[in-house]
């Protein structure tokens, strides 16, 4: 009998703590993928974030390193730097990479470091019960915006992609989701894009993934996915943003 | 051959000869010779420099490279230290090895920009959260500074442990003939933790983060037996004069310069003046200083703060002798002249008097 679907040999068999309806073990499944298909688990080097996915090295059967909070791209960038010739990839959550570690993020792009980042946006801080994120929505309620998220105190959403396009070191940015079969092959292959961006040496790569976070939405998993098309997508326009290829 | 540099740069220069080949750094005075030197050298030997975005950054690129096997450093001054603690705190969790110079300047706050000890208590207690230690090293001239660096590297990795090497704004802007004799490496323990790519074996997980109850006991319990090794291995310190001394001064850097000065004076005293000069700082020369304490009738601390290293001569002495504290804070660096009176001041001994009296009139 043939076989069509199976666990990745990268994906460690174990039970994740991640929570129902969540959208990292996705995420990190379609590494997990990308890393067998392409048979790179001798030369690839990751970065957990601090956040949700920071048990990231209890899943994935590679090298892995933690980082502080907001500084998986200055971590990454000493891994590269020793390694130019390794896979080397960060996964960071939207409090991570948005918040804290903002100047990280902008000066690696800036210096087109040859790195790839996988930018899970759920606009929440899951780990921590669910307080505002720098990409929480207007009008979205969190912990730390009860009434919802007013400009007028909290700010606005920050686009990540778009803030990156402008820099010059900045290579590949595309934004994706994980809301649907559809989408998550989309996601797939943005995620080898990034990969093979860096392959390629082309410099900085980042894909965003819009992902649900169902337990501080207050929603189920169906009404998150729903969120995401109807919601976040419009306020995270979903596509590539910048391409060393077009 | 003999060399003029200034502390700054000889510490760069003592990296790339000890095998560093990853520096990263951000401008701040009184450090700044030491990036700059790095920007011009890195480059010469394939290695890599990196102007970071802060210090923040600089220090988790060297937890970066320091993770991937490399021989990684970074170095700033007493606020871009500050700022760095957390990443020390992380390197000291991950159990890294790296180096990190400070070429101490004054505080709190910004403070300014001449010499001070003041970052004595941040250096040897930890500095950033949590129960750890990292190695402290204190040159008191260049030639010391260059040494030390080659040696902290190789302590990092031995111990798999940060070390800082704490100088000050004289130490790093004094320049002074001096040498480079690279010592061949000692046979350090194989980097087989590193980050490589899992080639041929079980991946490697460079992380400080231990939420399983229980598992963060046992690896502090784990740390504080490296920490018990590292203090019963590697103290050093300089003693000069202490045999049947009446008094021992304790100083270390710059204060230790001026306190051999009065040591040399002080031969005209019928009084003996000796000094211990703590080199490790952390782990700090307890035993000697406990041992000093039986024999002498006090003991002197000598710092450019406002008393910090003497919190710690007090815990080797442990009351059996007087402990007294002489310092200067905020740029001010103590003087012999100074120091010798202050000798006057604590021993009860006409002679003292009798020869600062002499000394004051020579001057």
């Amino acid at each position: 009998m043939q076989s069509i679907y199976e666990k990745p040999k990268m994906l460690i068999d174990t039970a994740t703590h991640f929570c129902p309806g969540c959208g990292h073990g996705i995420v990190m499944r379609l590494i997990a993928e990308i890393i067998d298909e392409w048979g790179i688990r001798d030369k690839t080097i990751g970065l957990a974030p601090v956040g949700c996915a920071v048990l990231a090295y209890n899943y994935l059967d590679i090298d892995m390193c933690e980082a502080a909070h907001g500084r998986p791209p200055a971590v990454a960038t000493g891994i590269k730097r020793v390694h130019p010739d390794r896979v080397v990839f960060a996964y960071q959550g939207d409090g991570d990479l948005a918040a804290i570690g903002m100047a990280e993020i902008i000066h690696t792009a800036n210096r087109a470091e040859n790195i790839t980042f996988i930018f899970v946006n759920n606009a929440i801080y899951g780990m921590t019960n669910g307080q505002m994120a720098p990409t929480t929505l207007l009008m979205q309620k969190t912990a730390t915006t009860p009434s919802g998220r007013d400009p007028i105190n909290y700010g606005y959403p920050i686009r990540i992609c778009e803030l990156l396009a402008v820099l010059e070191g900045s290579s590949y940015l595309e934004r994706v989701s994980v809301s649907s079969p559809e989408n998550v092959r989309k996601t797939k292959k943005a995620l080898e894009k990034g990969f093979r961006t860096q392959t390629e040496k082309k410099g900085f790569s980042l894909i965003e993934i819009l992902s649900p976070c169902p337990i501080y939405w207050r929603m189920d998993a169906n009404e998150s996915m729903k969120y995401i098309d109807e919601e976040m997508s419009s306020a995270f326009p979903l596509g590539v943003v910048k391409d060393w290829e077009n | 051959m003999k060399q003029l540099l200034t502390g700054n740069e000889a510490a760069a220069e003592a990296a790339i000869q000890a095998g560093c080949r990853y520096y990263y750094g951000y401008p701040i005075t009184p450090q700044n010779e030491l990036i700059n030197y790095m920007s011009v050298r890195m480059p010469q030997v394939g290695g890599t420099f990196i102007q970071a975005e802060s210090e923040i950054a600089a220090i988790n690129m060297v937890y970066g490279s320091a993770a991937a096997g490399g021989r990684a450093m970074t170095s700033s001054s007493s606020p871009g230290i500050s700022l760095k603690q957390e990443g020390i705190s992380y390197l000291a969790g991950s159990e890294l090895p790296c180096v990190i110079v400070n070429i101490q300047r004054g505080g709190p706050g910004l403070g300014d920009i001449s010499a001070s000890q003041a970052d004595y208590f941040q250096a040897v207690k930890g500095g950033g959260h949590g129960d750890y230690h990292t190695i402290v090293l204190a040159p008191c001239s260049v030639q010391e500074m260059a040494d030390l660096v080659y040696d902290a590297f190789d302590l990092a990795d031995k111990y798999r442990n940060p070390v800082m090497i704490l100088g000050d704004a004289q130490i790093g802007q004094l320049m002074e003939p001096m040498e480079f004799h690279k010592k061949p490496q000692k046979n350090l323990p194989i980097k087989n933790w590193a980050l490589t790519g899992a080639a041929g074996r079980k991946k490697n997980v460079i992380k400080s983060f231990y939420p399983v109850k229980g598992e963060l006991e046992e690896f502090n319990a784990h740390l504080q037996k490296k920490y018990k090794m590292i203090a019963e291995h590697e103290v050093r310190y300089e003693a000069i004069n202490v045999n049947n001394a009446d008094i021992i001064l304790v100083a270390y850097g710059t204060s230790a310069r001026i306190c051999k000065e009065v040591v040399k004076k002080s031969h005209r005293f019928e009084f003996k003046v000796g000094l211990i000069r703590p080199i490790t700082l952390w782990p700090f020369p307890t035993d000697i200083i406990r041992k000093m304490s039986e024999m002498v009738q006090c003991i002197l601390t000598v710092e450019m703060s406002a008393g910090q290293m003497v919190e710690d001569v007090r815990l080797s002495v442990e009351g059996r002798c007087p402990v007294h504290f002489y310092g200067r804070t905020g740029g001010g660096v103590p003087t012999s002249l100074e120091i010798i009176k202050k000798i006057a001041e604590i021993v009860p001994d006409n002679r003292v008097a009798h020869t600062l009296l002499q000394l004051t009139e020579v001057k």
